[in-house]
């Protein structure tokens, strides 16, 4: 992969500067054009040798590790340096007009493959049938406004986008503004609470079964910290994940748990950062505490507010970890999201149509959000 | 606690406002103690589970323990012994390092070149391509995996060199470096033209008058100018890719030596079934790299996040 990684972006930065015939033009001695291509001829032998390796599965594992780590690090590291010395050849005129794309050439090399590419491919995939044979028209998209699990999985997640970014931000805005204010300990409170960044969500659906666990009567007791309250007040255990609707509530819970930390980190660094004169000032002026909250920080920091929700929004349309690993069936309990459907049709029910569909709708759908970006972006820009 | 009275010559910048708060000061300090307790429970019960022996496992729940904890007979490190022998977890923390690391330093360079390009460099097309790179952000990934994943087994039967017909890319870790790369560009690229952008532009200008070229500038400029924007986001693209299910799981496979951690802990939930003891022996294990990595390079990760942010 290397290589091909190697073999797109190289050539590039000569392209738009009709590179060969600008190389003998150049003042550069035969000497050096000679060590560049030697360069770059040892650096790809060099990485044949180590990528056999790495695909040796009997290789030893510590030697794997080193090996990867050198040739992953070193080796993008090396493909910039030997383009920055191509570049170096170049005739002096074109030199500083091609080298902003040797820098950004590789960035824009991946995000077109792995991003780029994708998206138009998925675009076209949705308009199939099942197996991608069949031109299909609309189909696909009547699918997904019409079917039951479907619309359910559109309004589930349309609750995910609202309540998980409000709760995320709410708290840990809460809780940063509180924080700020402790003599000690604050360094500790902020680490438990952003403890839960660092859990898979592999690792989460464990974690919360420890919480949300059931077992009816004769199947052992009750593991879940729930149904321990809830047999300690003398009441049934319940079957938390599959209590319609407030079971979605439950699952957003996880989510708001892992990603609060994120959100009370970056608040508070904003929090921190407005100077003290200005909130002092206010409180001279006899503001209360409440007020010094929703008339100075708050505005002062809404452009962080902005990223952060614009994050979270983000990042509450993919999920479908959360419900996927739950072992309660997500159709029968009325948990499915869309990001969900969409992985169940590609992997599971294997219609790539429909899949792509839902992938496509998702997409449409965080366009607003995107665009609302840009133009932020650009009045920053305007300000710098 | 309530010794504020003798604390407040201690902070005396802090000491003009402390009348107004100190009546707030206790609710705050409860509030805070309840929202660390209730953030805390799950992870507590992670902890405690994963040291508990089986049948106290299975016979009663994670927090009796908290009432008898000198009960010596529920405690055991056995649990950690299972997850580590069983299930090739050693060698799958390997392989999360060997796919971790690369995947976490390849995109952190390629992104601040391109993020230095995009700040201090002047070219045709910057402002449509950064914007494009940003729009990027909100690709589902998952959007991406089936197409990405036919064009690696194509891209392979396509090539001219040593073609394996069962060499699918499941042993690939130089496919998930790249895969990995491409689906953190936009997040760094983003964050670190934050950074980068947002430094003074006069060291540039001094050194572009001194002489130097862009790599240098960038090399021994930037670089070390930038290191709380690299480790913010290493932090970040670290814990993601360490933590990530889905595309280890498709690009290297759910089964064989090259799988990872958290697919060996999926493995694990499937093979043991109810075992609490043991999954979660195993999720501590495969946190505990995460969590190294954030507190010893925490301090950096808010100033470098937020550079940007703050200022806008």
């Amino acid at each position: 992969m290397e290589r091909t990684d190697e073999r797109t972006t190289g050539p590039e930065p000569a392209d738009p500067g009709d590179g060969a015939p600008a190389t003998e033009r150049t003042s550069a001695s035969p000497l050096r054009i000679a060590s560049v291509i030697i360069g770059a001829v040892v650096a790809v032998a060099l990485f044949l040798v180590a990528f056999d390796y790495l695909r040796d599965p009997n290789a030893n594992r510590a030697t794997v590790v080193g090996l990867a780590i050198v040739v992953g690090v070193g080796g993008v590291f090396l493909l910039f340096w030997m383009m920055n010395r191509v570049v170096d050849l170049l005739s002096e005129r074109l030199r500083e007009r091609v080298r902003p794309y040797v820098f950004v050439g590789p960035a824009l090399v991946l995000l077109a493959v792995f991003l780029v590419y994708p998206v138009f491919n998925t675009i076209f995939i949705s308009f199939e049938n099942g197996n991608s044979t069949e031109f299909v028209g609309l189909d696909n998209y009547k699918f997904v406004f019409t079917d039951v699990n479907m619309l359910r999985s559109i309004r589930n997640t349309a609750g995910w986008l609202i309540l998980v970014p409000l709760a995320a931000v709410s708290i840990g805005l809460a809780f940063a503004t509180m924080a700020d204010k402790l003599r000690r300990g604050e360094a500790v409170a902020k680490s438990l609470i952003f403890l839960p960044m660092a859990i898979s969500f592999a690792g989460a659906s464990i974690t919360w079964q420890l919480i949300y666990s059931y077992r009816s009567q004769g199947f052992g007791s009750n593991i879940g910290l729930l149904n321990g309250i809830m047999l300690g007040l003398g009441q049934d255990p319940v079957k938390w994940l599959e209590l319609q609707p407030w079971n979605n509530l439950f699952l957003m819970v996880i989510m708001v748990w892992m990603q609060t930390g994120f959100a009370m980190v970056v608040l508070s660094a904003a929090i921190k950062a407005i100077p003290d004169e200005i909130i002092e000032a206010a409180r001279i002026d006899g503001a209360s505490e409440l007020q010094v909250f929703w008339r100075i920080m708050v505005p002062t920091i809404v452009p962080t507010i902005v990223v952060v929700t614009t994050y979270m929004v983000i990042n509450a349309m993919k999920v479908f970890d959360i419900v996927f690993v739950q072992p309660a069936n997500a159709e029968n309990n009325g948990t499915v999201v869309m990001a969900e459907r969409m992985l169940r049709w590609f992997f599971q029910l294997n219609h790539n149509g429909r899949g792509a569909a839902v992938a496509v709708v998702l997409f449409v759908a965080v366009i607003p959000v995107m665009i609302w970006n840009m133009r932020r972006f650009r009045e920053q820009e305007a300000i710098r | 606690m309530s010794a504020t009275p003798v604390s407040a010559p201690i902070e005396p910048e802090r000491s003009g406002n402390v009348g107004d708060v100190r009546t707030g000061g206790w609710l705050i300090r409860i509030t805070i103690i309840v929202i660390v307790l209730l953030w805390s429970i799950p992870t507590l019960g992670v902890l405690i589970t994963s040291f508990r022996a089986e049948e106290f496992v299975n016979t009663s729940g994670w927090w009796t323990a908290l009432a008898k904890p000198f009960e010596a007979a529920q405690w055991t490190i056995e649990n950690y012994r299972v997850a580590i022998e069983g299930q090739e977890f050693g060698s799958a923390f390997m392989n999360s390092l060997a796919m971790a690391i690369p995947a976490t330093v390849i995109p952190i360079t390629i992104a601040a070149f391109a993020a230095y390009a995009f700040s201090w460099m002047e070219f045709r097309g910057r402002y449509v391509m950064f914007v494009t790179v940003v729009g990027l952000l909100v690709v589902p990934l998952q959007m991406a995996l089936i197409p990405i994943l036919k064009l690696f087994t194509q891209g392979i039967m396509l090539g001219d060199y040593i073609i394996v017909p069962d060499l699918d890319l499941n042993q690939s870790f130089v496919g998930i470096w790249l895969a990995h790369t491409g689906f953190g560009l936009p997040l760094a690229v983003y964050l670190l033209r934050n950074y980068i952008g947002s430094l003074p532009s006069s060291i540039i200008e001094s050194a572009r008058i001194d002489g130097a070229d862009h790599f240098t500038i960038f090399w021994r400029l930037i670089i070390p100018l930038s290191i709380p924007a690299l480790a913010a986001f290493a932090i970040f693209q670290f814990m993601w890719v360490w933590n990530d299910l889905l595309v280890a799981y498709v690009f290297l496979g759910g089964a064989g030596k090259n799988i990872v951690l958290t697919v060996a802990l999926r493995n694990l939930v499937g093979s043991t079934g109810e075992n609490w003891q043991i999954l979660t022996a195993a999720a501590f294990i495969s946190m505990s790299l995460p969590l190294i990595v954030f507190f010893s390079l925490q301090r950096y990760f808010v100033r470098g996040l937020t550079a940007g942010a703050v200022k806008g």
